[in-house]
């Protein structure tokens, strides 16, 4: 039978793409999301070439920029390295929001009672109140998935609007701050403050905390057990159980471990940055959580570097807005384009161009 | 107590109106498969956009149009992801809303600065077609986007859902998109349409609080509509009669709480508590509805043809 059709380019299905592909993935889609956002730099009346050194590279050239792109990235680590023990497992867990404000009402709490207690005693307490709160706040949405077969995307969702609620009160009634004129608590004790790493600049303990977090997320992910038993349940929950896993259970821990941590970086906030409780305690770093731990494709090393490089543009952006005047607000832009575009192209490199 | 009730109910549909429009949006894109967690974003891209060219162009309805025609082109943006790329729904889903969130913002900081009163523009006029009938007349006082989103939109909806072809393939590629397929539908051509819908809708949704309710953008102008709009459409099990039915009680809760607080009442427990309810309700009904909740069953599953 004769073909009429005329051969032309398609994309088929392949399951070896070329080992140089992967490593070109960043590259191009940093490539791709400049020339995406370079349209609103020139709407801002700005050369993007010029804004691009100052949002990629000047940060890197002085050190207190450098120590502010630590500082940015400490929650970010963070929030990444809660949602991805959730996504590993298969639960999407879209509340790291909620549970991080949870963290750090525990934390704020803890530490405004921690006065004469040395600190030896008060970071681990609230380190440990931290990770306790934002445990319990991500309780009941687990329970409701394994129980009730209840959709976890939705009721994390909402859990975050009751929690903002729930510090909004707080804030407006019990730890109202007699001597402010903001809604916000007192400040912690002295000595439940976390240190400096470095005197004079913003950097402190809770970086340390996200790194050891990203440390632990290695080790539990590629050497324990339990880490094994949540990539299967993330893979196919109906082989996972038929290989003799408990599903649930591991679904469960999983998702408490998630709240958890997302309540340790509000304490990383409170301790590190803030000193006490405001409403504006995290602008999103719970839904940052979820795109840093995509982009870091759900492995350790992947959101610590996901996390520093959004770190460097939430710096850049700054120094780009004081610099040439384009909104501050192109930091979240290039974000949110950069993992579209890298999205895209994780799934294009799974198909190669063939003329037939 | 009568003018109480009076203005609670009149309160209700005006406070239930966006978060209908765009309800009925994810309802749309939910059925053909789509989980939509762009609905946040699109909300907010709408009211700026909505706001912008009102202003700029000094006609409300323009507004509204493009604001509807920018939630298309974020509906199709999420129909590239999602549909053509087969990206997860949920991480597709809330990069939409960052980036929406983000160029609006940057937008209105670019076209009006960092000015520490926001601008507003006269918003639209309600209509008050019972005049002045008693009791009736009061409720009847709406804007006309109300007065479309309820006898319009809802009853469209549930036309086209249920009386169409088209309607019937949404609802089929929401259950098996290989079985359609298979009967030569093309199940890219259906997901793309709804979620072009569902985004017009949701954008129409933010662009009534800016132009209707508001007559000015701020940042917290959508305060996580969007997701009580998800949780409204699970709660009214994907039919758009029972979605309003949702709506309404959200809207109510809602309205009741602002009265009571614009009455200076001193209630012994936080006004917050009013607020939060709503998002507890919605999480007990989806308890009730449990497993009853009837999932289209190709939800959150990208479909390609091998």
């Amino acid at each position: 039978m004769e073909n009429t059709e005329k051969p032309r380019w398609r994309l088929v299905k392949t399951d070896n793409p070329p080992f140089w592909v992967k490593p070109l993935i960043p590259v191009l889609a940093l490539i791709g999301t400049f020339i995406l956002t370079s349209v609103l730099i020139l709407l801002a009346d700005a050369n993007p070439f010029d804004a691009y050194y100052y949002f990629l590279f000047a940060p890197l050239e002085n050190k207190v920029s450098l120590l502010e792109i630590l500082v940015k990235s400490t929650p970010l680590m963070i929030t990444g390295v809660a949602v991805t023990y959730a996504f590993a497992t298969g639960y999407y867990n879209i509340g790291a929001e909620g549970q991080l404000y949870a963290g750090a009402i525990a934390a704020t709490g803890i530490g405004m009672a921690m006065h004469g207690i040395p600190a030896i005693v008060a970071l681990p307490l609230m380190i440990i109140g931290g990770f306790v709160a934002g445990m319990v706040w991500a309780l009941i949405p687990a329970l409701l998935k394994v129980k009730l077969a209840v959709d976890e995307v939705v009721t994390t969702l909402l859990m975050n609007s009751i929690m903002a609620y729930i510090v909004s009160a707080i804030l407006n009634g019990p730890w109202r701050d007699p001597n402010s004129g903001w809604p916000q608590s007192p400040d912690i004790a002295p000595t439940a403050v976390f240190f400096k790493l470095i005197p004079r600049s913003r950097l402190n303990f809770g970086f340390v905390l996200a790194i050891v977090l990203i440390l632990i997320l290695w080790i539990v992910m590629t050497r324990t057990s339990f880490g094994l038993k949540m990539r299967a349940v993330g893979l196919g929950k109906p082989a996972a159980k038929f290989a003799g896993i408990k599903v649930n259970r591991t679904i469960l821990t999983a998702a408490l471990i998630s709240g958890g941590i997302a309540g340790i970086a509000g304490v990383a906030e409170v301790a590190g940055i803030h000193f006490h409780l405001i409403g504006e305690i995290s602008p999103g770093y719970g839904y940052t959580g979820v795109i840093i731990a995509t982009l870091g494709s759900l492995n350790a090393f992947g959101v610590g570097l996901a996390a520093l490089f959004f770190g460097l543009v939430e710096t850049g952006a700054q120094t780009l807005s004081r610099a040439l005047g384009v909104p501050v607000y192109l930091g979240e832009v290039t974000q949110a384009t950069m993992l579209l575009v890298a999205l895209g192209m994780l799934l294009l490199q799974r198909y190669k161009l063939r003329r037939m | 107590m009568e003018v109480f009730i009076i203005n609670l109910i009149a309160a209700t549909f005006r406070v239930s109106t966006p978060i209908l429009l765009a309800a009925i949006g994810e309802t749309y894109s939910e059925r053909a498969g789509i989980l939509n967690l762009g609905i946040e974003g699109i909300m907010f891209f709408g009211a700026f956009i909505g706001f912008i060219v009102a202003d700029k162009s000094g006609s409300l309805w323009m507004g509204l149009l493009v604001a509807i025609l920018s939630g298309v082109l974020a509906g199709l943006l999420m129909g590239l992801l999602s549909v053509s790329l087969g990206v997860n729904q949920h991480v597709s889903g809330l990069g939409i809303t960052l980036l929406l969130t983000g160029l609006s913002l940057f937008g209105f900081r670019l076209v009006y600065g960092g000015r520490s009163t926001p601008p507003a523009i006269p918003s639209f006029e309600t209509i008050r077609p019972l005049g002045d009938v008693p009791v009736l007349g009061q409720i009847s006082d709406q804007y006309l986007l109300t007065y479309i989103t309820f006898l319009v939109v809802i009853p469209l909806a549930w036309f086209i859902l249920y009386r169409t072809k088209f309607g019937l393939h949404i609802r089929a590629v929401g259950e098996n998109p290989e079985a359609v397929d298979a009967a030569g539908v093309n199940v890219y051509y259906v997901r793309y349409s709804v979620l072009a819908i569902g985004g017009g809708l949701m954008a129409a949704g933010g662009a009534f609080l800016s132009l209707a309710q508001l007559g000015a953008f701020t940042h917290g102008i959508i305060a996580g509509r969007g997701w009580v709009a998800i949780a409204i459409v699970i709660f009214g099990n994907w039919s758009p009669v029972k979605v309003m039915g949702g709506a309404l009680i959200f809207g109510g809760t809602f309205a009741l709480q602002l009265r009571l607080q614009a009455m200076g009442l001193q209630l012994p427990i936080p006004y917050e508590t009013f607020l939060a309810l709503p998002y507890v309700v919605t999480i007990i009904a989806l308890v009730l509805a449990g497993r009853n909740a009837s999932y289209p069953a190709a939800l959150l599953k990208p479909y390609r043809r091998e």
